[in-house]
């Protein structure tokens, strides 16, 4: 078996044996359920058939939860001393980083697959776009991608979980709010070099059903450049 | 699998981990690797196993160097303080440990099986690693070593938490494993390098200061026979002369007149046990003890690392 696979199996397990991923799959669907369904502008209120509620309550809940979950992969190892033990087995560095990205990947996508009934209830209430939906889910998942690259680095230069979440939060603000911010704050070149970094200006491109590459790069070089970081800080030793 | 180390130096810094080392492993071969704390053990068992790189110099392991990435399948390897998902049961991380390895799906149970028994940890497979004594967590550690069968056994402090019991059935089978692969352990324990190490090579600062079998050691530490002997029915001072006059003898003591105890040392490359003997017997003399001093493998290495 590929090594990359065995250590994505071996890290979702351990999402599930220690509770983190119950914990986590409660919250975010207990989290996107109240607020898309029950209050404030709400899906009934748009009187629109689509789920933009949902998106936008599901950026923020996993803006906030991807760190949660990316924050023990590499500095847990480091405090234990396990990353020595997995480092001399039969992988390389890089395999271990993508074994990793993909096992906080697919406990992202397993949580977003229980939230595949709201599509279901949504639609049956009228014509939904259903391009726009797909792409939407579509644009979590990258989007959560690059958040876990992201929290990988963060957790690859410390070894205090604390300290790599609340990095990892900081950089995903950052590229969520705060290059928006900034943009709005300047003119010109300078205004459309922040806008161009701000992660849900490019979700939201996504997310009205056009596929621009140029969100597809935006996307993949966040991913590569993260993982490509974390890489590099595990070979420091 | 030979293991071959080729002036390999270690720098943290401006200190010196290891400096400038180099030394052979055959296949079938134990060595023991002695030193005080921070002599550089863990640092050159840390670039063979390819966690670390070194600054100098080359590891190479049946031919191909350590640098090249290839070398980590023929190895296992238990690092110092044993580190283990503590949150896994004992038989799924075996069998983590034995698929990233590469080995085959299906030989892993037995392979699993295999190290269940030979570790003796049948009774506690199915409890989380966390939950285990530390000398079960050793032997969890060693299994996860040996689980692919490495041709290359790299042992940082194996027996350390073992209580007397545990030691002794693991010295027996790093000795089994040892027969045909080559094993390289470090300890603190010196009887322990005697009672399991075909060889000793002892480092201090970075630096080998001895390089041989517990016997060669000794002999180059100790050079002249030391015979602690206890005459009775004698007089003190009249014995001391006549061992004195013996022509093998170049030294004599008296350690405790009261009891006619004599320490007796013999001239470069001479014994004088036979000579003491027929001395006693053509005096009419008791000869009621004799004891050849053995310098301890403590006190060799106190020699070389003290300074």
């Amino acid at each position: 078996m590929n090594p990359t696979w065995v250590i994505a199996k071996r890290e979702l397990s351990a999402y599930f044996d220690s509770m983190v991923a119950y914990i986590l799959l409660i919250a975010f669907l207990g989290l996107t359920g109240f607020f898309t369904w029950l209050v404030g502008a709400d899906i009934f209120l748009r009187k629109q058939v689509d789920l933009a509620v949902f998106f936008e309550v599901a950026q923020l809940t996993l803006l906030l939860f991807i760190p949660a979950i990316t924050m023990r992969q590499f500095a847990e190892e480091k405090r234990t001393g396990t990353i020595e033990l997995l480092l001399t087995k039969n992988v390389t560095d890089r395999q271990v980083v993508l074994g990793k990205f993909l096992s906080c990947l697919l406990m992202i996508c397993i949580a977003l697959a229980f939230t595949l009934p709201y599509y279901i209830s949504v639609s049956q209430l009228g014509n939904i776009d259903h391009g726009a939906t797909i792409a939407g889910y579509l644009g979590l998942v990258l989007m959560s991608a690059a958040y876990i690259s992201i929290g990988l680095f963060a957790s690859s230069v410390t070894n205090n979980q604390i300290v790599a979440f609340l990095l990892a939060l900081f950089l995903g603000l950052l590229f969520h709010f705060l290059f928006d911010m900034i943009a709005s704050g300047f003119t010109g070149w300078l205004g459309e070099l922040f806008s161009s970094l701000s992660m849900a200006a490019h979700f939201d491109s996504i997310s009205r059903g056009v596929l621009d590459t140029k969100d597809l790069i935006y996307f993949g070089s966040i991913i590569v450049l993260g993982l490509l970081l974390a890489e590099y800080n595990i070979g420091k030793r | 699998m030979d293991i071959k180390i080729q002036h390999l130096t270690k720098n943290y810094g401006v200190q010196k981990a290891v400096d400038n080392i180099s030394f052979e492993v055959k296949t079938g071969e134990i060595l023991g690797f002695l030193g005080p704390n921070g002599a550089g053990k863990t640092t050159t068992m840390k670039i063979i196993t390819g966690y670390i790189e070194s600054n100098g110099g080359d590891v190479t392991i049946g031919g191909q160097s350590v640098r090249s990435g290839k070398t980590k399948k023929y190895i296992g390897y238990l690092p110092e303080h044993n580190p283990l998902y503590h949150e896994m049961p004992v038989i799924d991380y075996l069998g983590f440990c034995a698929s990233i390895q590469g080995i085959n799906k299906t030989a892993i149970p037995g392979r699993i099986h295999e190290m269940v028994r030979v570790c003796g940890l049948n009774d506690e497979k199915h409890k989380k690693i966390g939950e285990l004594s530390k000398g079960y967590r050793q032997r969890v550690g060693l299994a996860q070593a040996m689980i692919h069968d490495p041709e290359i056994l790299i042992l940082d402090e194996p027996t350390t938490g073992l209580d007397p019991n545990q030691i002794v059935e693991i010295r027996e089978l790093i000795k089994n494993i040892g027969k045909e692969k080559t094993v390289i352990l470090s300890t603190h324990i010196l009887p322990e390098v005697e009672a399991t190490c075909d060889r000793i090579l002892i480092i201090n600062k970075g630096k080998i200061v001895a390089d041989g079998t517990a016997a060669t050691l000794r002999k180059q530490a100790q050079g002249k026979q030391v015979l602690n002997v206890k005459i009775e029915d004698a007089d003190v001072n009249t014995v001391f002369e006549k061992l004195k006059s013996l022509p093998t003898v170049a030294m004599v003591d008296i350690l405790d007149a009261a009891n006619n105890r004599f320490e007796v040392q013999s001239i470069q490359d001479a014994v004088s046990n036979k000579e003491v003997f027929r001395l006693c017997v053509k005096n009419n003399w008791s000869l009621t003890e004799m004891i050849p001093f053995e310098t301890r493998l403590e006190d060799i290495f106190r020699d070389l690392t003290l300074n």
